[in-house]
């Protein structure tokens, strides 16, 4: 490489890829089962991932139902309870989000964005999904186990992950569980090569770095974080398992449980906590860094604006997944590490809302003086803004060491990290469907459905986590099927029954979503190559949906940025990246 | 976490460097045009990027067991696990195939077919002779009253040795390949990519296993000490 | 244009709700008023952000919403406006953090004259140990834990013979005197939590962690425990009564020491690790 950067255009491939290189598919089961055709393995990891996401979110109306409602439904036992959170924690975290976002929009959008004719490694991208899915099948198969499923919380802290007194500590559920994550982050590697490799060298001619959508960007960072990141959570879930099933103590201290002296002797419970945050804390930004990618190409195309500060756009997205890997012990403050690091940790995690607030900051800058259409990718990604504002500003309260101490492990946390991570994302998720989904399947989702499920969702989400926050506040701790206790001065169980009901309601749109989906497919309305007038390559393909291959004979050239919109004195109000136009003499200094 | 962050130091000045050559400062709306075809000068192929990515995450995944590793030792129960003399036998068998890959790629590069195969077989056969050499030490060490759980030290030897044993595994695999290539008699500047992808992976783990060595034996305690007291 | 009326109800009803909730933390008994300061110039500077954020973005919704004829503005950037709204931000993340880190340092700074107590946590209840006339808490360990042992004290460290062991009773602690609470757990993780103190702590077998506080209000405040420890988890409660002095050595005159509670017992020796 250091021999040809000496031109800015080094490393593009030819124009002309033979079409023979793709592995056409011969059989059915090649075409339609196995396929190494990225957009298809993108709508097999989405399909997947909604079936288990969908699992994740009856599991939160059942704890709603016993939060709201305590007392009065008989079969929700405190295991049961235990059992509710931890899978759908771990299973909204990592095999929904993550699968989603990375596995589902990187497939898809990755090769389409740069012009490249598929992933560079296809064959290992359909082992890629195959992996997720037994993944994802010994997740299940954790809830017909004896015991059920593990009841240790989606942090899985030993010693109690693997002791008796946790649902499926001594059963197989706690070995289940980490099988799947080990079988899940094999998976992943396998399709972040892919991810990562795709963007350093399938780019096509005129792709620079500088020219791709911030959806790409995003998708990128996120994937080379989670490919340094997800070995911390490896190690650390073999180990745990050789100290559950081979009486190893990596983890595990001397202990006596239950009035029984355990052969266990010397480890370490903090090294797990250290290992499984330097995994956890990146993991929120693996999440994040796709919305912030996509959110702002939904904005951009939307408002018909260029993204303001592309530039700065591309540098924060950098310089937070960098940062990103020294903060994570701020998850421990108060786990008795050495009180010393707080200073640090607190320092390094509030540094980090700097290049956040500017992402936010751009992002509302880009409203100006633009020409919003409220269609409904711009609505989500509005609300999405006031949802990741408002938990972005809550995490300065427990990134602050000090302030994290009367806060942390109490409903406020919950409150939080759900806005943050949980809302602000599944709204970009919900914004990108609507977005792309016409370039999917040719057509258009419904509209109507589609504003009912919007104010369902973004209304009932924030009534739901917003007074969450105060729950968190009064001081009742996370992780209580129920909560009585002599410090709460205002009956608190009028919030929860409301929070309750608005967290069922919100569920119930998502099955109004669900069937638009399917509804859409046959009767929606036929949408055209390019409905929302963008510029970015994916909407420039010769068929839509885009055929294996995507470009049909030859691969396009990119001749300007992703965002070449209303620019003065062009015939419309786009220029798409591919064409080369008359050139447009801009303002500003050169 | 010493150990793994000094990985990640390192990841990032590598990242660093390709972005500062792409230009990230540039005003991408002030430009258009497609730039210049790409040139006839050879590129880097794909494979070998992301075999690198790939060794990129290896090596943290190994870095991260040396930070749990030097965590754990830092616990009263420590003591280092004597490792048996065969553990040095294989570590040189570890050396020659690295070597030998070596000379296969050099053959490769001349066209000398049969040094080609030669060098490919020699390696082969050497990397088992060290994954069954490690599978004696074990033996020796459970024999000897040091089996998995006897102690912390002893644990983290069966582990990592056993972690990059089936690393190497997968690296056999990838050579099989190449090898059965080789003698069916294709084309060989594919056949020369391969050889080159299992030469960068077999110097790698070699590199890894002298560092977990370091590390269990303890070698590396006063860089690691070192490394504490500046990062704690 | 409903979306830009909605935005501002979000930031209205947010603020209302702030204002008028009846749910606010509950009343303070330790010295750490200094963290609830910090946390509401927290509440302030992230308030005012939120609602000049959200408000801006409800304005330029109504003002620049899509009509026949309006074409946006062509705007890639504008390095002034972007390295102005940084040093503010950078300013307002240090007005958050400096007192923070103030607070901290004296969080994490144990007065000279606090005297010891320890709190032990297990599966599914507390017990508690002071240190005795001696002031000092013997040492301890899982290996010496026993049905007439049940808090692990090490019988031969003559310090632990005169502490006083609470088993699944309440702790009480004189008003006014800093505690230093040294946190143990014997099998997993526990957390020390009482509300009204503010300060909590991971308890971690195999380890000892600690806190500090001086209690500045007597009354009885129930411990809860804030890590996920298994089933009982919710269930794992406890008080501690704040009492006056004379009150308090009362009750601990009446106490039983370690040594009386081994009396008759021969001295075991625990099997080594």
């Amino acid at each position: 490489m250091a021999n040809a950067s000496d031109r800015p255009d080094a490393g593009i491939p030819p124009a002309e890829v033979p079409d023979l290189a793709l592995p056409h598919p011969h059989s059915w089961w090649a075409k339609y089962v196995f396929s190494q055709d990225a957009k298809y393995i993108a709508i097999q990891y989405a399909c997947t991932a909604t079936a288990i996401g969908l699992v994740a979110l009856v599991l939160s109306w059942l704890m709603r139902l016993q939060l709201g409602f305590p007392g009065i439904f008989d079969f929700i036992t405190p295991e049961a309870y235990y059992q509710y959170i931890t899978m759908h924690g771990m299973i909204m975290v990592i095999y929904l989000l993550t699968a989603l976002f990375l596995g589902g929009f990187g497939n898809y959008l990755i090769p389409l964005m740069v012009g490249a004719r598929d992933m560079v490694f296809p064959f290992v991208n359909m082992l890629s999904y195959w992996v997720y899915l037994l993944a994802v099948l010994v997740l299940v198969a954790s809830f017909f186990a004896p015991g059920g499923p593990t009841g240790a919380g989606w942090t899985l802290y030993p010693p109690q992950a693997i002791l008796s007194g946790t649902p499926g500590g001594q059963g197989a559920g706690i070995i289940l569980m980490l099988v799947s994550l080990i079988l899940f982050i094999i998976g992943f590697t396998m399709g972040g090569l892919n991810y990562v490799v795709t963007v350093l060298q399938a780019r096509t001619r005129g792709m620079t770095l500088m020219r791709m959508p911030l959806t790409v960007w995003g998708i990128f960072i996120a994937t080379v974080m989670a490919l340094l990141a997800f070995p911390a959570l490896f190690v650390a879930c073999v180990m745990m398992l050789f100290d559950r099933l081979l009486g190893t103590s990596f983890f595990m201290p001397a202990l006596v449980e239950m009035g029984q002296q355990l052969s266990y002797g010397g480890g370490s419970p903090i090294v797990f906590q250290h290992l499984f945050w330097f995994f956890g804390h990146p993991e929120v930004y693996i999440v994040a860094l796709p919305a912030f990618g996509i959110v702002s190409d939904l904005i951009s195309v939307h408002a018909r604006k260029n993204i303001f500060g592309y530039r700065m756009m591309v540098w924060a997205l950098v310089i937070i997944g960098a940062l990103s890997f020294i903060v994570w012990a701020h998850h421990m403050y108060v786990s008795g590490m050495h009180p010393y690091f707080g200073f640090f940790f607190a320092t390094t995690t509030l540094i980090i809302a700097v290049p956040t607030a500017i992402k936010v900051y751009n992002w509302v800058l880009t409203l100006w003086r633009a020409d919003i259409h409220l269609t409904l990718p711009m609505l989500f990604a509005l609300a999405f803004i006031v949802t990741f504002v408002n938990g972005g500003l809550t995490g300065l309260f427990l990134g602050n060491v000090v302030v994290d101490v009367p806060l942390s492990d109490t409903m406020f946390v919950v409150a939080h990290f759900h806005m943050v991570m949980g809302v602000a994302p599944i709204l970009v998720i919900f914004g990108a469907i609507y977005h792309w989904y016409p370039k999917v399947t040719g057509r258009m989702l419904n509209v109507g459905l589609g504003h009912i499920h919007f104010w369902v969702t973004f209304v009932g989400a924030y009534a739901i986590f917003f007074p969450m926050h105060y729950v968190g506040l009064v001081g009742v701790p996370r992780r209580y099927p129920e909560i009585e206790a002599t410090f709460i001065t205002t009956p608190i169980a009028g919030l929860n029954a409301f929070i309750s009901v608005a967290a069922l309601t919100v569920g119930a749109a998502q099955i109004l979503f669900l069937f638009n989906l399917f509804w859409s497919l046959r009767n929606g309305r036929e949408a055209g190559p390019n409905p929302w007038r963008a510029c970015s390559l994916e909407w420039q393909t010769p068929e839509t949906p885009p055929k294996h291959g995507n470009w049909g004979k030859e691969l396009p050239v990119v001749y300007r940025w992703a965002y070449d919109y209303s620019v003065p004195g062009a015939p419309e109000d786009f220029i798409a990246q591919n064409d080369p136009g008359p050139r447009v003499e801009r303002d500003g200094p050169p | 976490m010493s150990i793994v962050l000094v990985f990640l130091l390192a990841v990032a000045l590598v990242a660093g460097w390709w972005l500062s050559q792409q230009r990230l400062t540039s005003k991408p709306w002030l430009e258009t045009g497609a730039g210049p075809p790409a040139s006839d000068r050879p590129e880097i192929p794909t494979a070998k990027i992301g075999l690198g990515v790939f060794l990129a995450v290896v090596g943290g995944l190994f870095a991260l067991f040396g930070s749990a590793l030097v965590m754990r030792m830092g616990y009263a129960d420590w003591y280092q696990v004597r490792l048996p003399d065969v553990v040095w036998v294989n570590t040189a068998i570890l050396v020659l195939s690295s070597v030998l890959i070596h000379i296969a790629v050099g053959a490769a590069r001349r066209d000398e077919t049969a040094q080609l195969q030669a060098g490919v077989a020699a390696a082969g056969v050497s990397t088992l002779a060290f994954l069954g050499g490690q599978l004696l030490a074990w033996r020796i060490l459970i024999d000897s009253g040091e089996p998995l759980a006897a102690h912390p030290g002893a644990s983290f030897f069966y582990l990592i040795s056993g972690l990059h044993g089936l690393h190497i595994l997968g690296g056999l695999v990838a050579l099989a390949r190449t090898g059965a290539r080789l003698w069916r008699g294709e084309e060989s500047r594919r056949v020369r990519l391969g050889v080159e992808l299992c030469a960068i992976y077999w110097h790698f783990l070699l590199i890894v296993w002298f560092g977990m060595l370091a590390l269990l034996m303890g070698w590396a305690s006063d860089v690691v000490a070192l490394c504490r007291t500046i990062l704690t | 244009m409903i979306m830009a009326w909605v935005l501002v109800l979000v930031v209205l009803g947010s603020v209302i709700f702030h204002l008028v909730s009846p749910w606010w933390w509950t009343p303070i008994a330790s010295n750490w008023g200094y963290i609830d300061d910090t946390l509401v110039i927290t509440f302030w500077i992230t308030g005012i952000v939120f609602a000049a954020i959200v408000l801006f973005m409800a304005y330029c919704v109504y003002r620049f919403r899509h009509q026949s004829g309006r074409t946006a503005e062509y705007d890639p950037e504008n390095k002034r406006l972007e390295i102005w709204l940084s040093v503010v931000t950078s300013l307002g993340v240090a007005a958050m953090l400096a007192p923070g880190l103030i607070v901290w340092k004296q969080f994490v700074t144990v007065p000279d004259d606090a005297t010891q107590v320890e709190v032990v946590g297990q599966q599914w209840f507390w017990s508690y140990r002071l240190p005795g006339e001696d002031g000092r808490l013997g040492s301890s360990g899982v290996e010496w834990i026993s049905s007439d042992n049940p808090l692990g004290v090490n019988p031969h460290d003559r310090f632990g013979a005169d502490d006083v062991i609470v088993e699944g009773g309440n702790l009480r602690l004189p008003i006014g005197k800093p505690v230093k609470v040294v946190l143990r757990s014997v099998d997993v993780l526990h957390d020390f939590y009482v509300p009204e103190f503010r300060a909590k702590m991971d308890m971690v077998p195999g380890m000892v962690t600690y806190f500090w506080f001086t209690p500045t209000r007597t009354g009885d405040f129930e411990v809860l425990c804030a890590e996920l420890c298994g089933t009982g988890h919710a269930f794992m409660r406890s008080y501690v009564q704040v009492q006056e002095q004379a009150d308090y050595d009362a009750w601990l005159a009446d106490q039983a020491t370690f040594a009386s509670l081994q009396q008759g017992q021969p001295v075991r020796v625990a099997k080594q690790p």
